[in-house]
């Protein structure tokens, strides 16, 4: 009786030491389940989600805030990766956030920009190079299209244009066939 | 005769080779406008260098390679270049892209060509001629040779140099008559390559079904030491995987190029090119095309790049009637033009004008059956029946992991499908959106460490104005602020004034 007791309690005592060594030696640094989330995310970094960039959001669906349904740049595909992420069922863009558009990028009027500054201060990814009183242009290489540089600009000069189809980013299409059915 | 070693799969195909191959190749005629794409090849586009209103002389680079992997682009003839713009190119798409055009003088006044002794130029200086002189792979995939000629870096010296004039699609002969015609060149360019990459062993593969060719290689080879090895027709043995298994036994790795097993391979015409480029200072100008099928005297052609393949059809005497569709390379591999005002270029090797007998008949898609027959005939032994299925249900990670990216798209498995499904278009569909996907990956990446680098930046501006405030700070209200704030706490001193208020910056 004694026996067994002391065997189990020694037993007890050297695995909760040896956890509670694991878990300071191992301990993970910040939530990866925010990384993977991030990961997904397509870091338009525009803030149509209501989150001020892309992690906080991440982080917002990580903890349980935000649901999953409100990346517009993300889209459908965006919404069906996170819910596969997260072991949830997907569900329709809320369009309170806004709708899927196709991939744009800005481009200033270089003719009617004033050189005010104040777009490169909204861009989120820096890809708006210029200077007080001198124009101003985007780097379209950088651009995420997240529209955060059309409200601050006084002459309106900052327009969206799609990316216009070129060899490089061609693809074949889904095979356009009709399946007939076995007679 | 040394043992073959059999590829899996592969097909019989009905041969259309007698219908352009009986005629000597013939000079292209020159045409009064020449557009020359300057991205014919695999890598980076190249760097025009002139403007419109600039005149050139044949062989003045025109195109600048832009990095590593890049080649080089020349003007085909004198003339006065009269655009840099987006032309149609030859492409599946019809986009267009930036081409040089050309309006031609008539003159073909040459730049000076200075031909080199290659036995005397140090490896690194033949490289480079070679890259300068535009030599890409002429077997369709334009891959710059000046790259496949290096291999520093590589421990093991090159077990084998290999040189394809398989030409295995069924209607191209271009290869097939530069062999005959032209064998002691392209042995002349081989030799040049043997220089360059010092290999044990020198093979050239070339289908039975052109013995010609074999006999005028062989007879050029004499003396050399290469070796001719005729192998069956059975297509693709022109691809460059299945022509290595086939000659050396060495399987490919899945994620390797043949000269991770030891083994480089050249296109024939590609040999050609770099002989002429060193032998004779020609940099890459013209090549050999095909042209057959629906025209009245099909043939081979020594056509300009930059040639819009009209003037090759009229050339050959004209379209007969019930042309349906005009193809780029071979009917198995090769992709519909959307008009014949698109450019000859370096990857150009057959222009095929498909009438209904050309063309599989369009035959009604139905159910896959599951009989197996496409993973029968696939040279990559791959599972093609899989490999739709999860393309089809846009899986694509599964497609990946069963080696979607091994599929060479020679068609068998759409050759022999029973249900006529168009399974090379659903790869070609997955392996898109795969790429696709991993380039805004890339992208997104790149925003996020933007983003990231945006927020640190500002960050540290806040904290520098910050310091700059607490600096500047107490020079003025300290000390009254201290005496005559009520909540202050008298035991504590009052704030000393910043370390920095001495040097104050700025």
């Amino acid at each position: 009786m004694i026996i067994a007791v002391m065997a189990l309690g020694l037993l007890a005592g050297a695995s909760g030491l040896l956890l509670g060594f694991a878990a300071i030696r191992f301990e993970v640094e910040g939530d990866p389940i925010v990384e993977q989330i991030d990961a997904v995310l397509p870091q338009t970094q525009c803030g149509q989600c209501g989150y001020a960039g892309c992690r906080p959001y991440a982080e917002a669906i990580a903890a349980g805030e935000a649901d999953i349904n409100l990346c517009p740049p993300g889209g459908q595909n965006g919404i069906a990766a996170l819910a596969e992420l997260l072991g949830r069922d997907p569900k329709p863009l809320d369009p309170a956030s806004g709708v899927e558009k196709p991939k744009m990028a800005a481009v200033i009027d270089e003719q009617n920009c004033i050189g005010c500054t104040l777009c490169i201060q909204a861009c989120p990814v820096d890809a708006i190079v210029g200077a007080a009183k001198h124009m101003h242009t985007v780097i379209a290489r950088e651009c995420t299209g997240c529209e955060l540089c059309l409200a601050p600009c006084p002459v309106d000069c900052i327009h969206m244009i799609p990316f216009a189809p070129s060899i490089t980013t061609w693809k074949w299409t889904y095979p356009a066939v009709e399946v007939k059915a076995a007679a | 005769m040394s043992a073959l070693f059999p590829f899996h799969g592969g097909l019989k195909t009905v041969r259309h080779k007698t219908e352009s191959n009986q005629t000597p190749i013939q000079a292209g005629i020159l045409p009064p406008r020449l557009t020359v794409p300057l991205r014919q090849h695999i890598g980076a586009i190249a760097k025009p260098l002139v403007q419109p209103g600039d005149r050139v002389l044949k062989g003045q680079m025109i195109g600048q390679p832009d990095g590593y992997i890049s080649a080089a682009i020349h003007a085909p003839t004198s003339g006065v270049v009269s655009a840099v713009d987006q032309q149609p190119v030859p492409h599946p798409s019809g986009l267009s892209d930036l081409c040089v055009t050309i309006e031609t003088d008539g003159e073909e006044r040459w730049i000076d060509r200075e031909p080199v002794d290659y036995r005397r130029l140090h490896p690194s200086e033949l490289r480079q001629t070679i890259r300068n002189a535009g030599v890409v792979g002429l077997g369709g995939a334009g891959f710059p040779s000046a790259v496949k000629l290096n291999l520093a870096g590589r421990s093991e010296p090159l077990a084998t140099l290999m040189l394809n004039g398989a030409e295995c699609e069924p209607w191209i002969t271009c290869d097939d008559r530069l062999m005959r015609e032209r064998a002691a060149e392209v042995v002349a360019g081989l030799q040049i390559m043997a220089h360059l990459l010092e290999p044990q062993e020198v093979l050239i593969g070339i289908e039975d079904d052109k013995p010609e060719a074999i006999a005028a290689m062989t007879a050029a080879c004499a003396g050399t030491g290469y070796e001719v090895r005729p192998v069956p027709t059975r297509y693709p043995s022109g691809s460059v995987k299945q022509l290595v298994k086939l000659l050396t036994g060495k399987e490919t790795p899945v994620d390797g190029l043949p000269v991770d097993v030891g083994v480089q391979c050249f296109n024939v015409a590609t040999a050609y090119t770099v002989h002429r480029a060193i032998n004779c200072g020609e940099p890459m100008l013209s090549r050999v095309v095909t042209v057959t099928g629906q025209v009245h005297r099909p043939g081979n052609l020594e056509t300009l790049i930059g040639t819009p393949f009209a003037e090759l059809i009229k050339q050959c005497g004209g379209y007969r009637e019930n042309v349906e569709r005009l193809i780029m390379g071979g009917p198995m591999m090769g992709f519909a033009l959307h008009s014949d005002d698109a450019p000859v270029t370096k990857a150009a090797n057959c222009l095929l004008a498909a009438g209904s007998a050309e063309l599989a008949p369009e035959l009604p898609v139905l159910p896959c059956i599951r009989c197996g027959a496409c993973m029968d005939v696939c040279p990559a032994n791959l599972l093609p029946q899989q490999l739709y299925w999860h393309a089809r249900a846009k899986e694509f990670d599964q497609a990946r992991d069963c080696h979607l990216f091994s599929c060479i798209e020679c068609g068998c498995c759409s050759h022999v499908c029973p249900s006529h499904i168009p399974l090379v278009q659903y790869y070609r569909y997955a392996k898109n959106e795969i790429w696709a996907k991993e380039k805004e990956k890339q992208r997104a990446e790149q925003a996020r460490q933007r983003h990231q680098a945006r927020m640190e930046r500002l960050e540290r501006e806040k904290q520098e104005r910050e310091a700059k405030l607490r600096q500047k700070a107490p020079v003025r209200p300290e000390p009254a602020v201290a005496s005559t704030n009520p909540h202050s706490d008298p035991l504590t001193p009052a704030p000393s004034p910043a370390k920095g208020e001495g040097h104050p910056e700025g």
